[in-house]
């Protein structure tokens, strides 16, 4: 209704990303092999009535069997004395429309059935699905053998047969995908804004599951064409003296090894038709899934490319850091663009000490923490600048092997999502000693007590009966514990923590920021603690470094910054916080967005939200300025005590 | 405490599962919402606090009719929710709307912003072409968006922005009461900070009613004019929000406010005791706080207690025996 006059934007749209996927799909040299050979294919199969061909059907016992490049008969003739040339050319035809007339009917009716099942769910959804699970009990060929026979044989009840078959292929595929979106707020919000459910089906979930439903066309017309060959070479499809391939090939079996040209033929034009279509099908597939097209197929190597251009040969540890990390810069590579993810990042960290990151999501903090490890996936991210210093050695130009034992030994992890940590198949247990092992060389009871140590050290109650668990028989709250053990497990120096407690309630979250403080102290392990929340950097971090589009912009100990803040984004930062116990107070938000690192501009890159900004913010970069012992700030017009910004 | 409900919810419940297998074996059963009464008046804030799988956003879907309770009834000037949902979904839909937490989620990728926001004019209340575009401009505004945004497609804007299109699309149909799961929980703190501006705005202005929930206490403190504190699909502790945060009356709710980080703020007071939550499957049968109270006694692992009036304030109620700041029963 008036969807469709709605929809002229969209259109407008799709057109425009059109050549995008149109390009991918031709980089895929394969994939345009294969369209290149079915267009041809196609357009000599529709062009048959206007080729100067012989009648395909027109029978001439006198020129039977004439071998391929005879005269006037390019390809021979048959047993019966036809043109084999234009009874290929006529079967090709006969045998695509089927295969795709098939392909279109088993398409409709199977995602109408995976739609409304996996839509309306429970009920309906089980009758659906028991229906189809009894098509799909029948051996395959069986079932097309069954339905022919009841309908007789014949192309069209082949047709028939062969879309019938297939409709159990698209309804699962379709209605997992249904299930799925259905249960996305989405489509909740389209049914508070008024619509049907018929209209949520159609105009809210359909075009989600289009992709889909075309991914499973291109990849089983080629199937299709083969059933519809094999029934007419079972003499239940094409009945003479109609031409298909398949019916062909069945004609030519008799005499395969007088004339093997009759079979051999509609054979190879079989092959050269099913071998386009399912290059050309994957690659459509390729270009439309998005999870292959954000290149989850192009392994990342195991550790960040390191790509530095000068040797950072300036730089050198300073005294008292156990981590001391200047000037990193790490980018991301995308298509032309270049993002500047990390872009001059400067960080230290001393013995036992706890350093808070703080900044907005994208600023760079995750970025900067994984570079230290080489924990950034390559492609697209490399290292082009700066280094980490780990004591005395520079983490940026050590083996990959040297890498791999600091890891998890000096410096240890914990994530945001315990699970993406937690191996969901193996025991806690089975993980901690496997941490264990993997650095000591001690036998695997001694690493079993060990663990169990580890878990009473978290505060876990009953460890040795909660070694013998799996990750998913544990609260969100219990599994962060189980990490920070693992964390622990080989007396890390510096353990990197981003963001550990996002995901975790309030009380839950509590205690594990006063574990993971009382720990440091106990152990002498020194955080960086990656966060958003001014709160949680109260509770545990000495100092504070404030991130904002790829640098540090102010440091100091944590009373300073949250006290007075120097970097008028700071300031403007904790304006925005709601206080507990102060309902009162306005929330000061700050207007704008960050600016995207692939496009920064040449001096401050808060400039457009600042406050205090002038001319001299914009025109050149802006260095670091120590304004107290400890104390630095990237500005130029730094905000003084007792100012309000 | 009746002046004027706009929204009464009366003993509501949610069990979700339960009945028998074709077998005829028990099925386990959650109750996620249970015996939840509350009332809201017109044009205030009622701030719904508590942690993950307490039930906070079963009984969001319940009161806009996505959902309906097992028992007790909601209703909403006199009409009751879970028939009107059933009846005349539009109807009820125009009355009351639905902010979502995930901004991104919440808007479906393959339409353009215009598409979705003019979903609502179109089918809740059939404005025609003309006065769609002016509807649009005008929804746009009150959040706070250049117009060229309604040709965009919801990957091509940023979490902030998707969250005012959600909050537009709330707005569109004029309702009176709007139910905020969330609402800033995905957002940046600037961001954040935006949203609740805006949102503190668009209720003076429009007269709104809303329900804000969320799992950060200050920002519910921040919006709200009462609060209901929940805890495993009840309510702990109800009353003026001032009162509540300051005077907390429920253990619960005082942990909650002790552990909540604040700037400056320098330890937290963690609990040692076992913080898991009951087994959803085998509720307790008395308070389902016990394991977890400082205060508890033989009493609270007998019986339910009952959500009373504990200070001197009747709109301040606790469900608890030995209330956090002394007894006087
Ligand atoms: N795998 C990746 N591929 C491309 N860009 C990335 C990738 N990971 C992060 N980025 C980009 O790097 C920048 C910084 O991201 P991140 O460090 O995750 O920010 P934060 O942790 O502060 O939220 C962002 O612009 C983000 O889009
Ligand atoms: S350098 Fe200028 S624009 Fe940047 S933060 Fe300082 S005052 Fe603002
Ligand atoms: S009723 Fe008893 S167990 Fe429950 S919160 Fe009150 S004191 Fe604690
Ligand atoms: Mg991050």
């Amino acid at each position: 209704m008036t969807e469709a006059a709605v929809s002229s934007a969209p259109k407008a749209r799709t057109t425009a990303r059109r050549p995008d996927s149109i390009r991918l799909l031709l980089n895929n040299s394969l994939a345009t092999g294969g369209f290149i050979v079915l267009v041809a294919v196609a357009l000599v199969a529709l062009a048959a009535p206007f080729l100067p061909l012989a009648d395909p059907d027109v029978t001439a016992p006198a020129n039977r069997l004439m071998p391929p490049f005879s005269p006037d008969h390019f390809l021979g003739t048959d047993a019966l004395g036809r043109d084999i040339l234009s009874r290929i050319v006529w079967g090709t035809r006969v045998s695509l429309a089927v295969g795709l007339s098939a392909t279109v009917i088993a398409a409709f009716f199977g995602s109408l059935i995976g739609l409304v099942a996996g839509y309306a769910a429970g009920r309906v959804d089980s009758v659906l699905m028991r229906g189809i699970d009894m098509i799909m009990a029948f051996p395959y060929i069986l079932l097309a053998l069954a339905i022919v026979a009841v309908l007789g044989p014949g192309l069209l009840n082949a047709l028939y047969a062969i879309a019938v078959v297939n409709i159990p292929f698209f309804a699962r595929n379709i209605r997992g995908i249904t299930l799925g979106l259905s249960r996305r707020e989405f489509v909740d919000a389209a049914r508070l804004s008024g619509k049907s459910n018929v209209q949520i089906l159609f105009i809210e979930v359909l075009p989600n599951v289009l992709p889909v439903i075309i991914i499973t066309m291109s990849t089983t017309i080629g199937w299709m064409i083969l059933e519809t060959a094999g029934l007419s070479f079972l003499g239940l499809g094409a009945q003479p003296p109609q031409a298909d391939l398949g019916s062909m090939l069945g004609e030519g079996r008799k005499i395969l090894f007088t004339a093997p040209h009759v079979s051999v033929v509609p054979g190879l034009m079989i092959l050269v038709l099913v071998m386009s279509i399912n290059l050309f099908g994957d690659g459509v597939r390729d270009v439309l899934d998005p999870r292959l097209k954000s290149g989850v197929l192009t392994r990342p190597v195991a550790r960040t490319t390191i790509d530095r251009k000068e040797a950072p040969s300036g730089l050198k540890p300073r005294g008292d850091a156990v981590l001391d990390v200047q000037d990193l810069r790490t980018e991301f590579h995308l298509g032309g663009t270049v993002y500047k993810a990390a872009g001059g990042v400067d960080l230290h960290l001393a013995q036992g000490e706890c350093l808070g990151v703080v900044g907005e999501s994208g600023s760079g903090k995750s970025v900067s923490a994984m570079s230290i490890m080489g924990l950034v996936p390559s492609p697209p991210g490399r290292i082009v600048g700066g280094a980490a210093f780990l004591g005395d050695e520079d983490l940026f130009s050590l083996s990959d092997e040297r890498i791999r034992q600091l890891r998890g030994a000096d410096v240890s992890h914990v994530f945001q999502d315990p699970l993406s940590t937690l191996h969901p198949l193996f025991t806690i247990g089975d993980q901690l000693t496997e941490a264990i092992l993997a650095h000591r060389r001690i036998t695997r009871s001694q690493a079993r007590k060990i663990a169990e140590d580890l878990l009473k050290l978290v505060r876990i109650p009953n460890p040795a009966e909660r070694l013998k668990v799996y990750p998913h028989e544990l609260s969100g709250g219990m599994r962060q514990r189980i990490c920070i053990a693992m964390a622990l497990a080989n007396d890390a120096k510096v353990m990197i923590a981003d963001e550990p407690t996002t995901a975790l309630d309030v009380t839950v979250q509590a205690q594990i920021l006063s574990l993971m403080n009382t720990l440091r102290h106990e152990r002498n392990a020194a955080i960086l603690f990656i966060t958003h929340d001014f709160g949680v950097v109260s509770a545990i971090c000495d100092r504070v470094a404030v991130m904002y589009a790829g640098k540090v912009v102010e440091t100091g100990t944590t009373e300073e910054i949250l006290n007075s803040p120097a970097h008028p984004y700071t300031a403007k930062l904790i304006d925005c916080v709601p206080v507990l116990g102060e309902p009162e107070r306005r929330l000061d938000a700050i207007e704008g967005r960050p600016p995207m690192v692939n496009n920064l501009p040449q001096g401050c890159a808060f400039a457009d939200r600042c406050p205090k900004a002038q001319a001299d913010c914009r025109a050149a970069p802006i260095s670091v300025t120590e304004i107290a012992e400890g104390r630095s700030v990237r500005c130029l017009h730094p905000v003084k005590e007792g100012e309000h910004v | 405490m009746s002046e004027a409900a706009l929204l009464t919810i009366d003993r509501a419940e949610r069990v979700f599962g339960g009945g028998r297998t074709i077998f005829g074996m028990p099925k386990p059963a959650v109750h996620a919402v249970q015996d939840i009464s509350l009332e809201v008046r017109k044009g205030e804030t009622l701030g719904v606090v508590g942690e993950s799988g307490c039930g906070k956003s079963t009984l969001a879907r319940l009161i806009v009719g996505l959902d309906r309770p097992t028992g007790g009834s909601i209703t909403l000037d006199g009409r009751d929710i879970a028939a009107d949902a059933g009846n005349d979904p539009r109807a009820l839909a125009k009355k009351v709307q639905y902010v979502f937490q995930d901004p991104v989620s919440s808007l479906n990728p393959r339409k353009t912003v215009r598409t979705i926001l003019t979903a609502p004019l179109v089918h809740l209340i059939g404005l025609g072409k003309k006065d769609q575009e002016r509807r649009l401009e005008e929804l746009m505004e009150a959040v706070n968006l250049a117009p060229e945004f309604l040709d965009r497609y919801p990957h091509e804007i940023s979490g902030g922005q998707a969250q005012r299109i959600g909050i537009a699309r709330a707005l569109a149909a004029d309702p009176e009461v709007i139910v905020l799961d969330e609402p800033v929980s995905a957002l940046d703190v600037s961001v954040q900070a935006q949203v609740l501006n805006i949102l503190d705005g668009l209720k003076s202005r429009f007269g709104l009613t809303y329900v804000f929930i969320s799992h950060d206490l200050s920002v519910v403190e921040s919006v709200s004019d009462r609060v209901a504190v929940m805890y495993f699909g009840r309510i702990a502790e109800i009353g003026p929000a001032r009162e509540v945060f300051a005077n907390p009356r429920h253990p619960y709710t005082h942990l909650l406010l002790q552990s909540a980080p604040a700037p400056g703020r320098k330890s937290l007071v963690p609990e040692d005791a076992n913080t898991e939550l009951p087994d959803p499957y085998n509720p307790p049968p008395g308070c389902a706080f016990f394991a977890r109270c400082p205060n508890a006694t033989h009493k609270c692992k007998e019986s339910h207690p009952p959500l009373e009036a504990k200070s001197g304030e009747a709109t301040h109620l606790a469900a608890c025996y030995h209330p956090h700041g002394g007894e006087e029963e």
